[in-house]
């Protein structure tokens, strides 16, 4: 039986940039340990000599002529059209670094 | 009036002026409107519609007959899931995270059916994210099964299969990553098509497990499904996996084979899906179809592969949902896309890599290798779609293994990348609609519309609605 633990929870939720309440915690904890043993029963089969498949279409390496394609380029302003939140033409995304206060 | 039910009707109709392409519009639009407690739509493109309307009103009178030369689909609405790009129209995948995103482009496919003369009516009600099978995860509320509404219509296609069902748009689209499209159909007594994969661009559709996905339709006969993917299919020079030039030899045989999977008719299938599903390939066999028993031995594992690798590239591609560019920040996820995001993540991190998403990929190949032994022997393979007809609204909806477990039928054609035809058949005791699928190997779809053509001469078949 894998049954995922609290921590497990928190720490695949931080991972995925999600955040939970301690509900939902609980919740998925029990939820998820269902479903990981459920496909846990997989084990059963014997894939020593098996190759893994990521696709189904045989296709590898598809390429094309590396060219601009201006009609299917979304101008500034179509880019900018989803977000609330631009600044002089520029996405404005949340701060990862702090100013300096040491100097 | 009485609307047209086939591509046929609709287009005689227009050409001998018996309506016009505005009152078809019309007519929806009321339906819609009459019909609103289904919850089949969540956002109706009136506007839009009657100015594609009038444009083939005008180019009916100027062309006459020679209109579907250059318009196959004219004066055809169509009702898009949910998931497809619509520029100018709202497009929300059924999730409160896009709940105000307006695309600054339209998917291939929208592109396509509108060059064709399509009527773009509207944008339909789905799972969120596509993550559902029976439409109750819909951040926009769950859409109803129109023969009874205290059922579920199937999911995660939940309002486009309602909408040709229930006669509110002459055709719809839909997503297939698991069985979105074929359980609906076949919850909802229409045809529904899986295509291929690769053999439909998916550019501009809102992805959700990028092996998986395939982008097909739902209409109320094989001919209507015929045409509809005629005009979708092919390469768009956006999608890789798309490749176009595998449908230029399309023979048929003149004697066909359908196999019969022991592995499908197991304990826990519904008695009376079990007889309808014989039933019909006894209906196969009287046309002159031989059938022939075959063993597909990994298709108890098929569900297993896919709640893994499925969730896997869910939790990938739902990633790119940062609430910046555009949509609401993470926070507004529903709890099964989260409860998706988190199992993928977990199956995909450090530690549980190889005993989960390595050994599903592996298990994968099998359920392959059983596909390609049986299409030595079959041209098509005839299954259940779902182990029970519809089940009622709130049934499953608190325990997600459950729900899970309605798509042990549909994900190993995802799993093989292979087409899958949905077909309506009778109806159960409880009076909801039954019906079977029938898979094929990669581009073998003109072999599974041979088949259902024949299935429909068979019973001398007309198309049904729902009456409501």
């Amino acid at each position: 039986m894998a049954n995922l633990s609290k921590s497990d929870i928190e720490h695949v939720a931080k991972l995925a940039k999600l955040s939970l309440t301690s509900g939902q915690v609980e919740k998925f904890k029990s939820q998820l340990s269902e479903v990981v043993n459920y496909v846990s029963q997989l084990n059963e089969v014997d894939t020593s000599d098996t190759q893994a498949t990521s696709q189904t279409t045989g296709l590898e390496n598809v390429k094309r002529d590396d060219e601009i394609k201006t009609g299917n380029c979304l101008s500034q302003e179509q880019a900018l059209s989803g977000t609330g939140k631009n600044h002089n033409g520029y996405f404005v995304v949340p701060g990862i670094l702090e100013e300096r206060t040491d100097k | 009036m009485g609307l047209p039910l086939t591509i046929k009707e609709t287009q005689e109709g227009l050409l001998q002026k018996k309506f016009s392409a505005v009152d078809l519009v019309d007519e929806y639009i009321a339906r819609i409107e009459k019909n609103k407690d289904l919850n089949a739509f969540i956002t109706v493109s009136q506007d839009i519609a009657y100015k594609q309307a009038k444009r083939i009103d005008d180019l009916v009178s100027d062309l006459g007959d020679e209109t579907v030369k250059k318009y196959p689909l004219f004066g055809i609405t169509v009702a898009y899931k949910d998931l497809f790009l619509t520029e100018g129209i709202r497009t929300t995948a059924g999730s409160k995270i896009l709940e105000t995103y307006i695309p600054a482009y339209s998917s291939t496919v929208v592109k396509k059916l509108e060059s064709a003369g399509c009527l773009t009516i509207g944008k339909t009600n789905c799972d969120a994210w596509a993550h559902g099978a029976s439409g109750e995860n819909s951040d926009f509320g769950p859409t109803k099964n129109p023969w009874n509404k205290k059922y579920v219509p199937g999911g995660s296609s939940s309002g486009s299969v309602v909408s040709v069902a229930a006669n509110l748009s002459l055709i719809a689209t839909g997503t297939d990553t698991g069985g979105s499209i074929r359980e609906p159909a076949s919850f909802c007594g229409v045809f529904g098509l899986k295509p291929t994969y690769g053999a439909v661009s998916r550019y501009g559709i809102v992805a959700m497990a990028s092996s998986l996905d395939s982008v097909g339709h739902f209409a109320r006969t094989t001919e209507d499904i015929e045409k509809i993917f005629n005009i979708t299919k092919g390469e768009d020079g956006y999608d890789g996996t798309v490749v176009s030039n595998k449908y230029k030899e399309s023979s048929i045989k003149p004697r066909l084979r359908i196999g019969i999977p022991k592995e499908y008719f197991i304990e826990g299938i519904d008695n009376e899906i079990e007889k309808s599903v014989l039933a019909a390939s006894q209906v196969f066999k009287k046309t002159g179809v031989e059938l022939v028993d075959i063993s597909l031995p990994h298709t108890k594992y098929a569900n297993s592969v896919y709640y893994i690798v499925q969730p896997a590239e869910v939790s990938s591609n739902l990633g790119r949902y940062d609430g910046i560019r555009y949509g609401y920040e993470r926070s507004a996820f529903g709890d099964e896309a989260k409860r998706r995001i988190m199992l993928g993540t977990y199956v995909l991190s450090a530690g549980y890599y190889d005993a989960y998403y390595l050994k599903a990929m592996k298990v994968r190949s099998k359920i392959i290798e059983d596909f390609e032994t049986a299409f030595d022997k079959v041209d098509a393979i005839i299954t259940p779609v779902s182990p029970t007809a519809a089940f009622k609204l709130g049934e499953k909806s608190s325990d997600p293994l459950k729900m899970y477990l309605a798509d042990i039928f549909t994900v190993s054609a995802n799993l093989a990348g292979i087409p899958g035809l949905a077909i309506p058949f009778g109806f159960n005791k409880t009076g909801l609609p039954l019906g079977f699928q029938l898979v094929g190997q990669r581009f073998s779809e003109p072999t599974l519309f041979a088949l259902g053509k024949l299935f429909q001469k068979a019973l001398d078949y007309k198309p049904v609605i729902a009456y409501v």
